[in-house]
């Protein structure tokens, strides 16, 4: 079976799949507002738009006429891009804003950010922000549908519903698949947004770090905690790599980076731990010989460019659940 | 000369001496005349009376902990607002924090507020001065001459000192003038980026923790320090049982070591951060509900001494923002008595217990006649009516700012009459 054959009805995903749409929701603000049956909802939809992106002609008119705005706080060219080419993809005029956060305050601007574009009347912000929770609020100050594109280190939503996209149609499922975490735990919005995700859709999660990056109440928001790379890669079906900023590897947190590889690198030796057929991903952008080796990287068992088109097709299903209601167009 | 003044028919509570009986309080030039347990005395013909309908009457409460924005940030709040909101919440007296712009740690900057206070403010404000120039925690203050300006103690408010030789100096210094420290313990590197109590929660809103350790650690320094000085210390707000331990093994070989607690600490915890509700980003933080309930009890069994409304006032500005980038602190001046009051209603505390913490125990740290009902105190007296019912609204509040943490709380009890040296400064209307 190809992965575009498939349809909705393929994917146990331990529970109810839903032939119906009914994506009711106004903002996705991060995965802890969201219920199996609307994750799986999204999934299947960025399916079919995986078929859209894949078409000489790509095309889609369910958003012609509506405005798009991306308020990227942080910079982040490929999260950006993809929104953007998401968005045009569905016909939606889309702006980019740039913001100067260094001159003003943080908190004034986004407030008078909000308020200021508010007035625009657009039909949805995409916002990305250093300050957790910063999203949230920005979306109690608007009046139109607003999507996190990453706030602090709490959630980023769309990465986890690509990941989980991902995983799905290279394993055709997601519950019951052991899925190991690694890394900087603590300083991840990815690795907070894909426990929820998978947690929510059954999957046995992992994490894996050294227990400085791990968070307090980790156990509880894993189905199990490792400090030993090889443990917690054994009979993996997915490894899941996190990035490691270069600053926290030179004394901060860890020694250095040369250690740091040495017991939580993925390379060959580790990753023979996990299963045979286990992909390895990553959230990009990758320090090779950081956290991945390059050969691993790009190797075989990578699916790091998938998860690449798979961002465009889970946010053009974003986008348009929101702005249609979830009807299906 | 003013009228005497018979406040009659009421349910007379006084922690100084652990009463709690029907009675009545003669009032005499702004001074307690006398004290009657029992029946009321015959009233000389003239002489006014109040009949307080059975509710109860206490000594005015004494608050330790009180910012305010004067001078420097009067949009926030100015002494008469807070005195304003003081006489609606039954506190009598405050003591007001260092932390303004500038900084109260000059002799000058204590006499300006003890006569913008008699000018302005209903209650009685006692400065307090800073114990380091700036709350810079290197350079001490001159605390000989702060204390000859009015000074009623030192502390550097919200600011935490680190260097153990300048506090080791404070310390010794402060003793030689036989003044108190209030100190907030908070190790600046432990807490770091830190804005909530470090857990499960902090770690779901992806917001960095503020572990237990940043306030234990440095408290069994202090405590250690007071040891070797012999000053009056007094730990601020302390938020955690591990801290109530040390406190509580401290005082068994130390007279002079207290502690205090912020209503929001022994009210709240940390599930009321909701979804990022910056009004509840305090410090030091709402802790977990297991060290709420530790501070409960050390409330009780006297661990704790005081507890204070940790008033500080903060505009919509600085907490209409991303929680971590809002500012720390809440106002309490009104909502103080009533929401201590919960406990009463619980049963987790008895009423003489719980006042002798707002009254008498800080008129002892503070050195104020005030806090008791004794013949001779100043005749600064509350009215409380224990079953009155209201909902906190943030628009009925007399403080310039908003920042409740109680708001639409439902209350049981509220101040009726407030009067401070024996003028009725404050009236609940019907």
């Amino acid at each position: 079976m190809t992965p575009n054959s498939r349809t909705s009805q393929d994917h146990a995903s331990g529970t109810n799949v839903p032939t119906q749409h009914h994506f009711s929701q106004k903002h996705l603000l991060g995965i802890s507002h969201l219920n199996p049956v609307e994750i799986t909802e999204l999934l299947d939809r960025a399916e079919a738009m995986v078929d859209i992106s894949r078409q000489p002609k790509k095309a889609k008119h369910s958003l012609k006429g509506r405005t798009q705005i991306n308020l990227f706080f942080e910079n982040s060219t490929r999260t950006q891009s993809s929104f953007e080419i998401a968005g045009k993809r569905l016909g939606a005029d889309v702006l980019n804003m740039a913001v100067q956060t260094s001159s003003v305050k943080k908190g004034e601007t986004l407030i008078d950010t909000a308020a200021t574009l508010n007035a625009m009347q657009p039909d949805v912000i995409v916002v990305r922000h250093a300050a957790s929770g910063a999203v949230e609020l920005l979306s109690q100050k608007v009046a139109c549908s607003v999507v996190n594109a990453g706030d602090g280190t709490h959630e980023h939503p769309t990465q986890a519903l690509l990941d989980a996209l991902t995983i799905r149609r290279n394993k055709g499922r997601l519950n019951g698949l052991t899925v190991a975490i690694c890394g900087d735990i603590a300083n991840s919005r990815v690795a907070r947004s894909n426990l929820l995700l998978l947690g929510a859709m059954n999957a046995r999660t992992r994490v894996v770090g050294p227990k400085n990056m791990l968070p307090r109440g980790v156990e509880q928001m894993a189905a199990e905690v490792f400090t030993d790379m090889e443990e917690g890669l054994k009979d993996a079906d997915v490894v899941m790599m996190l990035r490691l900023q270069h600053e926290r590897a030179s004394g901060k947190m860890i020694p250095s980076v040369r250690e740091f590889f040495h017991f939580y690198g993925l390379d060959e030796r580790k990753l023979a731990f996990a299963k045979d057929d286990a992909i390895v991903m990553h959230p990009g952008p990758m320090n090779r010989g950081v956290e991945i080796a390059p050969s691993i990287a790009d190797g075989p068992r990578s699916v790091i460019t998938e998860q690449v088109e798979m961002g465009v097709a889970v946010r053009m299903a974003v986008l348009e659940a929101l702005l249609t209601n979830g009807e299906a167009v | 000369m003013k009228n005497d003044l018979i406040i009659k028919n009421a349910r007379l509570v006084d922690p100084a001496t652990d009463k709690d009986q029907q009675g009545a309080v003669w009032i005499k030039n702004g001074k307690i005349k006398d004290v009657h347990w029992g029946n009321a005395p015959e009233a000389p013909e003239g002489t006014q009376t109040y009949d307080a309908e059975g509710h109860v009457i206490a000594p005015g409460l004494i608050d330790t902990r009180v910012s305010t924005g004067e001078p420097g940030h009067e949009y926030r709040e100015t002494l008469e607002s807070a005195s304003n909101a003081a006489a609606a919440g039954g506190v009598t007296s405050f003591l007001l924090m260092p932390d303004t712009t500038p900084v109260i740690d000059d002799g000058a900057l204590v006499d300006y507020v003890v006569r913008r206070a008699s000018a302005t403010s209903k209650v009685k404000i006692w400065p307090s001065a800073a114990i380091s120039k700036g709350l810079e925690g290197k350079d001490l203050t001159e605390f000989g001459l702060l204390k000859a300006a009015g000074a009623r103690a030192f502390t550097d408010g919200n600011s935490s000192i680190q260097s153990t030789s300048m506090l080791k100096n404070a310390f010794t210094y402060a003793k030689n003038f036989d003044m108190p420290i209030l100190h907030h313990v908070g190790d600046s590197e432990l807490i770091g980026d830190g804005v909530m109590n470090a857990g499960i929660l902090a770690t779901g809103l992806g917001l960095k923790g503020i572990p237990h350790e940043a306030e234990t650690i440095p408290l069994a320094r202090d405590l250690q320090l007071a040891d070797m000085t012999g000053v009056r210390y007094h730990a601020a707000q302390i938020s955690c049982a591990k801290s109530a331990e040390l406190v509580q093994q401290a005082k068994q070989r130390n007279d002079q070591v207290s502690a205090g607690l912020s209503i929001n600490n022994l009210c709240l915890n940390e599930n009321d951060i909701g979804s990022y509700r910056s009004y509840f980003k305090l410090n030091p933080p709402l802790r977990s509900e297991d060290e709420r309930m530790a501070m409960v009890e050390a409330l009780r069994d006297g661990t704790i001494d005081i507890l204070h409304s940790a008033h500080d006032p903060q505009d919509t500005e600085g907490k209409r923002r991303p929680f971590a980038e809002a500012t720390d602190g809440a106002i309490g001046l009104e909502t103080f008595l009533a929401a201590s009051l919960r406990l009463v209603h619980e049963e987790q505390i008895s009423l003489v217990r719980l006042l002798a913490t707002m009254t008498i125990n800080p008129a002892k740290l503070l050195g104020l006649e005030a806090g008791r009902l004794a013949k001779g105190a100043p005749a600064d007296l509350i009215e409380i009516d224990l079953n009155y019912p209201w909902v906190v609204a943030e628009k009925d509040l007399k403080s310039k700012s908003q920042n409740t943490t109680f708001e639409h709380a439902r209350l049981f009890g509220k101040v009726m009459t407030t009067w401070v040296n024996g003028d009725t400064v404050f009236r609940q209307s019907a």
